[in-house]
């Protein structure tokens, strides 16, 4: 569980000085399946969108309201038949690197340290009000705070209803229990669609974290290594 | 190499991040590290993690990151489906790959769905989709249809026969590839029932059906013989209305809608399809089970 974090030593004069230390956060496997994940949830949801172009409803065909007109130049596929084929090639890969990543995480036991539990909820607080509300940064002893802890396991819960919803959605007769559950296909339609949108307000403050936190920590899930860590 | 600390720290089962003979800074001496070195060990180090690393100055840190970087490289693999060259076989493989795991997750006792009367759409609210004309103009007292193939009585079928074998009449969901779905009721005879009149080899893998507005499709020998798949004649109680495909269209609840052809005039068993469904030959899925 616990990172490997080294010193680093830089030549000054004839000795060395305390240059930083740097932790390793992310391995190997991690890395490989957040970025093939990101480009593959990137297809997905472009694919996605130009599915929903062919009937952008989830009321009656007859009489048809549509309920947004996405622009064609935010999707992917360019036709049915074509976001059809990405979105049935891509999601194998989605499916293949989300079970990859929680095969590892569980078999290393490294979910710990991103598993929301009922013991972050008293710190989940004091982070927001240092992330909104400019409040005073909460000591820190562990790689994830209460916050990340509750939006990493957050969406891993998102990425599982994806593919359930999506699997009701494409497999509704084989999978009639699933379809049933979600209140049959005309509904698993409308939650995999939501999903998708929960999941990229998810990737929006992702990202804005990504900028606040700077270089090193978007370095880190390149490199696995996180120069100068917090804690 | 690593950093040598006043404390007990693990310095001598490091492994070491070789530093290149002749690079540019001489490697410190474990003295000279020892009193560049007043922070005391993290936590970290000290609990001992078996796998310790160190990269003790600034350019074996670099090349630690370089080489860890070149390992997450592969990823950029996936730029080929960026290739026009290679995009439209890729796809059309894992196009190819999702219809064989539809093939698997094909159960033929497993049954659709079926829903209360007062569930169904209102038959006027029943879409209407055609890829050509709403009425091909078939003249209904003239209507045959020519079975051919591998059957052992092949020929000209009448509406008459297929309407004497045992009736069916279900409310199923009817599912577009476009996303919209409506429950309908539907009534007429078990394809298989009808395979069996024809002598039809079964062991064949696939049934074909060529359409009076030039529409044709195919369907998987498993799926012809599901007991929810039916030639059918009715809807909601009443003989096929022209525009719904009178007198006989296809009925399969395990399929999505495209697979539901209209105005059936040729109904052939087959092991080779030279060419699948009118939309599958542009490039939707060939199987597409629900």
């Amino acid at each position: 569980m616990s990172s490997t974090v080294i010193e680093i030593i830089r030549q000054k004069g004839d000795g060395t000085e305390f240059a930083g230390r740097a932790a390793y956060e992310h391995p190997l496997i991690v890395r490989l399946c957040h970025w093939v994940n990101a480009v593959s949830l990137f297809v997905m949801v472009g694919s996605g969108l130009q599915i929903f172009r062919a009937f952008p409803s989830f009321g009656a065909k007859i009489p048809q309201k549509d309920l947004l007109h996405w622009p064609k130049a935010f999707a992917i596929g360019g036709w049915l038949g074509g976001a059809l084929q990405w979105h049935l090639t891509f999601m194998w890969i989605y499916i293949a690197t989300g079970l990859i990543y929680l095969g590892y995480e569980i078999f290393t036991g490294n979910y710990k340290q991103l598993l929301f539990t009922h013991r972050d909820f008293p710190g989940v607080w004091p982070m927001v009000k240092h992330y909104f509300f400019f409040g005073p940064k909460p000591e820190q002893h562990e790689p994830y705070n209460p916050l990340q802890k509750q939006a990493y396991t957050t969406v891993i819960v998102l990425g599982l209803l994806s593919v359930l919803t999506g699997l009701a959605v494409w497999k509704p007769v084989q999978f009639s229990w699933l379809a049933w559950l979600m209140g049959g296909f005309h509904w698993a339609r409308l939650w995999h669609f939501l999903v998708m949108w929960a999941m990229l307000a998810f990737v929006f403050g992702h990202l804005v974290m990504v900028l606040l936190h700077g270089w090193n920590n978007f370095v880190s899930m390149l490199t696995g290594w996180k120069r100068d860590p917090e804690y | 190499m690593d950093l040598q600390k006043p404390s007990s720290a693990p310095v001598g089962k490091t492994e070491n991040v070789e530093m290149a003979a002749g690079e540019g800074k001489a490697r410190p001496g474990p003295a000279e590290v020892a009193a560049a070195t007043p922070e005391p060990a993290s936590e970290r180090q000290r609990e001992g993690d078996p796998k310790k690393i160190s990269a003790n100055s600034e350019a074996a840190f670099a090349r630690l990151s370089r080489r860890e970087l070149l390992k997450v490289a592969p990823v950029v693999l996936l730029g080929v489906f960026a290739v026009p060259s290679l995009q439209e076989s890729l796809l059309k493989r894992g196009l190819g790959f999702s219809d064989w795991a539809s093939k698997q997750l094909f159960r033929r006792g497993h049954l659709a769905p079926t829903f209360e009367d007062s569930d169904l759409t209102p038959i006027e609210k029943f879409p209407i989709n055609d890829y050509d004309v709403d009425d091909p103009g078939v003249i209904l007292e003239n209507w045959r249809l020519t079975v051919s193939g591998a059957v052992q009585r092949p020929g000209e079928y009448k509406l008459a026969q297929i309407q004497a074998l045992p009736r069916i009449r279900q409310n199923t969901r009817h599912v577009c590839v476009e996303g919209w779905d409506v429950i309908g009721r539907f009534g007429g005879a078990r394809l298989s029932d009808f395979l069996n009149v024809i002598g039809a080899d079964t062991s064949a893998r696939f049934i074909t059906v060529g359409c009076a507005d030039d529409y044709y499709e195919s369907l998987d020998m498993a799926t012809a013989l599901h007991p929810q798949t039916l030639l059918c004649y009715e809807m909601y109680d009443q003989p096929l209305t022209r525009e719904h495909g009178a007198p006989l269209r296809l009925n399969v609840p395990t399929k999505v809608g495209y697979k539901q052809a209209k105005y059936l005039t040729d109904l052939k068993v087959t092991n080779i399809l030279d060419k699948v469904g009118y939309w599958e030959d542009q490039g939707y899925s060939e199987f597409y089970g629900l």
